[in-house]
């Protein structure tokens, strides 16, 4: 008794988490001109639709630059502080940590008026190249965490005893150390790449004018009307987030198997 | 190969010094064992061998070179690490020669020295395999092989044997120093076991507190201990205290307040600091408290009688916890058929050449 009604309510939750995603998943596939319920028959026209957007296929170009350049960024970024956090002892080393984590902490809407602002006293204008940055800072503490957690189970003696064969530092890192820590480098990259081409808060602050990616795109679309080629677009969107990763995660399984 | 000398070295880690004062000079070709407990400084004299530490003070010279401002990768050590430090994504192959591809070996070449290598360690045809597809022993084998096929001028090994189980320990550690002998390597091995130590070097380095305590063959250390610290940390010993009654042609006669008069045998080197009237402390290894007569008088021999208190039964031999008068003492011996038994009164035979006073 006791355990169906945890059953039960664990259903319940699992519906309420996924039901909105699967609304969006099914209505890309309606027929209907309306999107709702209830389904009116299969048809592709959404996603042809999307295709022929130039607006929406732009805003893609820009939402995969973006997303690799910040993964790139932020990934490389992420290990060279990770190593000097994890690897060398320095004086403020605990705040400089703390101070990397802290665009999670902070509420994204100030941290975007922040950037602004600073630009502002700056005096430069909003660019692509603000953009990037602005996604490698939101995008950067994830990657630390991620290659720091690695980078710790990482024994000092591999490094050490490649060292004591002759391999000068950079030899040994480019060697031992980026090879073992590949899997959360990797990893790291992934979510900046996710982060960056989730995220649309920050976006919204710092896009150029006229420039899009998919988030404010559809922020924008829905504004007019709730049109199914969104959903459309919504579906997209879910299959690379999700995708992305899942397939990264399966080739990097097998590649380990491969080794074996 | 060369011969390695420390010229008072000096470390600390801010306020915490870990090695103090350090004059040790490591033979050409020898196997020198750095020995003592856990916080020694062990380590970390072997890491400022090897470059990964600094010295606050003092010079390191291998082979008469100063080397304290050369860095790690270029000064030709090989070094074995308690957990073999073998690289997980290389092969045993790729492992081995990963010093040689520094060194501007050919690949020709280099694959012929790996087989050389592994033969030596009397692993052949493993080149192909990954590190987590062999056992521990397999591949503390393999790091040594990997360290000397570089023809390192000293080998450097930080309790290699340690995270072993014990039978192969055992094995390993003959073979380690067998392979030392063939290859002739300098070696400086660090351990905190001391039957390792006995069992391997040439010369032991015993250490406490960051200091150098005595440097010897094994058999000076463990007969001839320069302190208590040394005497207690190879093997068991009974410290007594007594008084100096009298010196008589390198035999000394101390007055011991519970057990009465013992002799010890002075070496030559020993006669100078032992003076008349002077409070010393005595070392005698509890090995050498011969229980009921088992051995043939000798001159200066001391004979009390003790109680068994307890007994450590272990095989071949077997621990006595002895009390004589108000002094406790501790004797191992043989066992004939069947030990002493707890409360039984036993004779001890004590000879004057097995009392050694430690330095004051």
């Amino acid at each position: 008794m006791g355990w169906n009604l945890i059953r039960l309510y664990a259903v319940a939750v699992y519906i309420f988490m996924f039901a909105p995603v699967a609304v969006v998943l099914l209505l890309a596939f309606n027929s209907s001109q309306f999107g709702g319920f209830p389904i009116e028959g299969f048809s592709l026209q959404w996603f042809e639709k999307l295709y022929e957007n130039e607006a929406i296929v732009r805003a893609f170009k820009t939402s995969f630059v973006l997303g690799i350049g910040t993964a790139i960024l932020a990934t490389t970024i992420g290990i060279l502080a990770s190593l000097a956090l994890v690897r060398y002892r320095f004086p403020g080393k605990a705040w400089i940590t703390t101070f990397l984590i802290s665009p999670v902490l902070v509420p994204e809407t100030v941290l975007a008026v922040g950037l602004l602002l600073f630009l502002r006293w700056l005096s430069m204008p909003r660019s692509f190249a603000l953009l990037l940055i602005g996604h490698t800072i939101i995008a950067l503490p994830f990657v630390v965490l991620v290659v720091q957690a690695r980078l710790v189970g990482i024994r000092k003696d591999y490094e050490e005893a490649a060292l004591s064969l002759g391999a000068n530092p950079l030899q040994t890192f480019f060697q031992i150390t980026l090879p073992l820590l590949m899997p959360a480098v990797f990893a790291g990259a992934l979510f900046a790449f996710t982060i960056s081409f989730d995220n649309i808060t920050a976006t919204i602050f710092w896009r150029p004018a006229g420039s899009e990616t998919v988030p404010t795109q559809i922020f924008g679309m829905l504004r007019n009307s709730v049109s199914p080629e969104i959903n459309a677009l919504g579906f997209v969107m879910i299959v690379i987030t999700v995708g992305v990763p899942l397939m990264a995660g399966g080739l990097a399984r097998y590649f380990t198997r491969k080794k074996r | 190969m060369a011969q390695v000398e420390l010229v008072g070295i000096r470390k600390a880690f801010g306020p915490v010094v870990a090695v103090e004062d350090a004059n040790i000079t490591f033979e050409e070709g020898s196997f020198t064992t750095l020995l003592g407990p856990s916080g020694c400084g062990k380590t970390t004299l072997l890491r400022m061998i090897a470059g990964l530490e600094s010295p606050t003070t003092g010079d390191i010279l291998v082979g008469g070179r100063r080397v304290n401002d050369i860095p790690i990768h270029k000064r030709n050590l090989g070094l074995v690490f308690q957990n073999y430090a073998l690289f997980p994504h290389k092969t045993i192959g790729e492992n081995i020669a990963f010093g040689l591809k520094y060194r501007g070996v050919p690949k020709e070449d280099a694959r012929k020295k790996v087989t050389e290598a592994l033969n030596i360690v009397r692993l052949p045809g493993v080149e192909e395999r990954f590190p987590t597809q062999l056992s521990g022993g397999q591949q503390q084998r393999i790091a040594l092989a990997r360290a000397i096929v570089i023809e390192p001028d000293v080998l450097l090994l930080d309790e290699p044997l340690s995270a072993l189980d014990a039978n192969l320990r055992e094995e390993m550690r003959v073979e380690l120093k067998a392979i030392q002998n063939r290859i002739g390597v300098t070696s400086i091995f660090v351990t905190h076991d001391q039957s390792e130590a006995l069992a391997m070097s040439d010369r032991i380095v015993v250490m406490s507190a960051g200091r150098v305590e005595q440097i010897g063959t094994p058999e000076l250390v463990y007969n001839r201990p320069a302190s208590e610290f040394v005497t207690t940390f190879l093997g068991n010993a009974n410290i007594l205290s007594g008084t100096v009654k009298a010196l008589n042609d390198g035999i000394a006669e101390l007055e011991v307040p519970a057990l009465g008069s013992l002799y010890a045998m002075l070496e030559a080197s020993e006669r100078q600091q032992v003076k008349s009237g002077a409070p010393v402390k005595l070392s005698i290894k509890a090995e050498k408290l011969a229980l009921e007569d088992q051995r043939t008088a000798e001159e200066h021999d001391t004979v009390l009688t003790a109680q068994v208190r307890d007994v450590d039964y272990q095989g071949q031999v077997a621990r006595y916890f002895l009390q004589a008068g108000n002094q406790a003492l501790q004797a191992i011996n043989q066992i004939d058929e069947r030990p002493h038994t707890v409360g039984a009164d036993v004779s001890v035979r004590i000879r004057a050449r097995d009392c050694v006073i430690l330095p004051a």
